[in-house]
């Protein structure tokens, strides 16, 4: 699978990531090996294999909906780089 | 005092127990040898005052007779676990300024049973690599280097955890394995390591790469050390949900076990690889010598999808990682570059909060994920994971645990693998367990040609850590390792 230039570029604001032009063919050019590595999977029969994301067999526990945490804006605005009257600064979005 | 830094957790404990020392001469000894090896830029944050502090503390304990596991002991911590009020950066430029207002369990527990925190130890950025060069504070350079006057690279991503044990500057540290993070630099820096099972510790304030694969576990120079750290470390915790809420079995029960009759120990021929160094081809048959003479079956088994773990690894990881670090976005926390615009304020914080190895694997996470390609590779890959456990499994049913190498190669000069596969090539024998979050271990057992430390590892059934020590220990006991320090 050939990975060009807008290729990366897609990627890249989907991941909301600025890459400089100039290192786009770098970079292209690096992913298409990795991808090309990886396209050897293709080799294995995996008919009928379930997909796994869960590999330590434990079960995981339930608990009651119920709030258990929070009332604390001030400790989690501490490493905001912008705040204003205890909420997070973002630039304007609607217009 | 040189002579303090030398010693085990074990011996340390014992001195401080028939007043020998005292917590505060052993914690001054580890901050002046700390300092003496500032050139090997192990630390990203030093705290020797709340070390010295703590270790009044534990002095009082000891001399009241109710002294606690670690009472004494000074760690170090590898700087992706929050630590509350002390900067907790992952070696990443985006969160190079980030002060956490809470603690993580591990670190928690380790504080509970007394131990000394000497301060936040470099890795890799948000522990993606295998040579400790992607921190943003630059690389570590291991303590083996200046036997052969080459720049070596400690390995990674816990390349500071393996430095700090190794060069005599704390008795212990954390360590995270992703893909082989703590197996890897732990053999490359000649010093002991173990990766539990997935789910025995608590990952709750580690900061996430691979949130299936990352697990955290310690840095030692014995395997018994390892155990005590293991022991501390390990339990089921509610605010990690995949955290196993299983007993605690103690693991140093088996590490003082030398009699191996009826022990199975596999020996999986697909690690025999195209690349491999004879010395260390070598090692792994003096490693089943060993065992074989302390009455151990040494027996010939086979994981058909060895050679699909590397590519599976690195779907999984950086798909994963991917999402994760989704969470850094120049609003909440971390490093912002302002824009007018809210999509080009996320770019631009992250690309220049990133650095260039984590921005690749989060563009190839995105790259699996994204429509029309998240069934070809990340489905595929999940396919395949589970073939690799069903390898193991089948393997687990005829021997108790396996031997194999840690690494290919012994640790290489810093700058001198520049393309990314070569890299990831470091992780082909640490990799496969991972996927499976299996119990690993590496041991120092020998030296190569160079007179560089080599590791063999060994992998474990789930939960079954106290086989690893065992096996372990007997290796340990047979190569008499040269310890640096």
């Amino acid at each position: 699978m050939p990975i060009d230039k807008d290729i990366v570029a897609k990627v890249s604001n989907l991941a909301r990531i600025k890459i400089n032009n100039d290192q786009l063919s770098t970079i292209s050019n690096e992913l298409e090996s990795v991808i090309e590595w990886i396209d050897t999977l293709n080799e294995v029969n995996t008919n009928g294999v379930e997909p796994i994301a869960n590999v330590s067999g434990q079960k995981l526990p339930l608990r009651e909906d119920k709030v258990t945490d929070g009332g604390y804006s001030e400790k989690i605005l501490n490493n905001a780089p912008e705040k204003e009257s205890g909420f997070f600064v973002v630039p304007k979005v609607v217009e | 005092m040189t002579e303090i830094t030398k010693k085990t957790i074990l011996e340390i404990k014992e001195g401080l127990k028939k007043r020998d020392f005292s917590a505060l001469e052993v914690t001054k000894a580890f901050i002046s040898a700390s300092e003496k090896n500032k050139n090997l830029n192990i630390y990203n944050t030093f705290t020797p005052e709340k070390a010295l502090e703590s270790s009044k503390i534990s002095q009082q304990r000891i001399d009241r007779g109710e002294e606690r596991l670690l009472d004494g002991i000074p760690i170090a911590i590898k700087d992706l676990f929050c630590t509350k009020d002390i900067l907790t950066t992952a070696s990443s430029k985006i969160l190079s300024n980030f002060i956490p207002s809470y603690e993580s369990t591990v670190t928690q527990k380790l504080w509970d049973a007394g131990a000394l925190m000497l301060g936040k130890v470099s890795c890799d950025e948000f522990a993606m690599g295998s040579s400790n060069e992607t921190s943003c504070f630059g690389n570590v350079i291991n303590p083996w280097s200046k036997r052969n006057g080459k720049n070596l690279s400690p390995g990674g991503s816990s390349g500071g955890s393996s430095s700090v044990v190794s060069s005599g500057s704390a008795l212990a540290a954390t360590g995270t394995d992703t893909g082989g993070s703590i197996r890897q630099p732990v053999a490359f820096c000649g010093v002991t390591g173990i990766k539990p099972s997935y789910g025995r510790c608590s990952r709750w304030g580690i900061v996430a790469f691979a949130s299936s694969l990352d697990q955290a576990g310690p840095i030692t120079k014995t395997v018994s050390d390892s155990a005590l750290m293991l022991n501390v470390m390990s339990g089921f915790d509610d605010k990690d949900s995949t955290s196993a809420d299983l007993d605690v079995p103690d693991f140093t029960q088996t590490c003082n076990d030398f009699k191996l009759d009826k022990v199975k120990i596999g020996i999986p021929k697909e690690y025999q690889i195209d690349g491999m160094s004879p010395e260390i081809v070598k090692l792994w048959q003096q490693g089943s010598e060993w065992l074989k003479d302390r009455g151990a079956e040494i027996v010939e088994v086979s994981l058909p999808h060895t050679k699909y773990a590397l590519p599976t690894y690195y779907v999984i990881a950086p798909a994963e990682a991917s999402s994760n670090l989704a969470r850094y976005d120049g609003v909440r926390y971390g490093l912002r570059n302002s824009q007018d615009n809210l999509d080009e304020l996320y770019a631009y914080s992250r690309g220049e909060g990133f650095g260039y190895e984590v921005q690749r694997r989060i563009l190839i996470g995105t790259y699996v994920l994204s429509a029309g390609y998240y069934d070809a590779y990340y489905r595929k890959a999940q396919r395949v994971r589970n073939l690799i456990i069903q390898d193991f499994q089948k393997a687990f049913d005829k021997v108790d645990v396996l031997l194999t190498p840690t690494t290919p190669t012994a640790a290489f000069e810093l700058g001198s693998q520049l393309d990314p596969i070569s890299m990831y090539m470091n992780d082909v024998f640490t990799v496969p367990a991972s996927l499976a979050g299996l119990p690993a271990m590496s041991v120092p057992s020998g030296l190569s040609e160079d007179g560089l430390p080599l590791g063999l590892q060994i992998i474990g059934n789930q939960f079954d850590e106290n086989s690893v020590l065992k096996i372990a220990a007997n290796l340990e006991n047979q190569a008499s390792f040269p310890f640096l320090n």
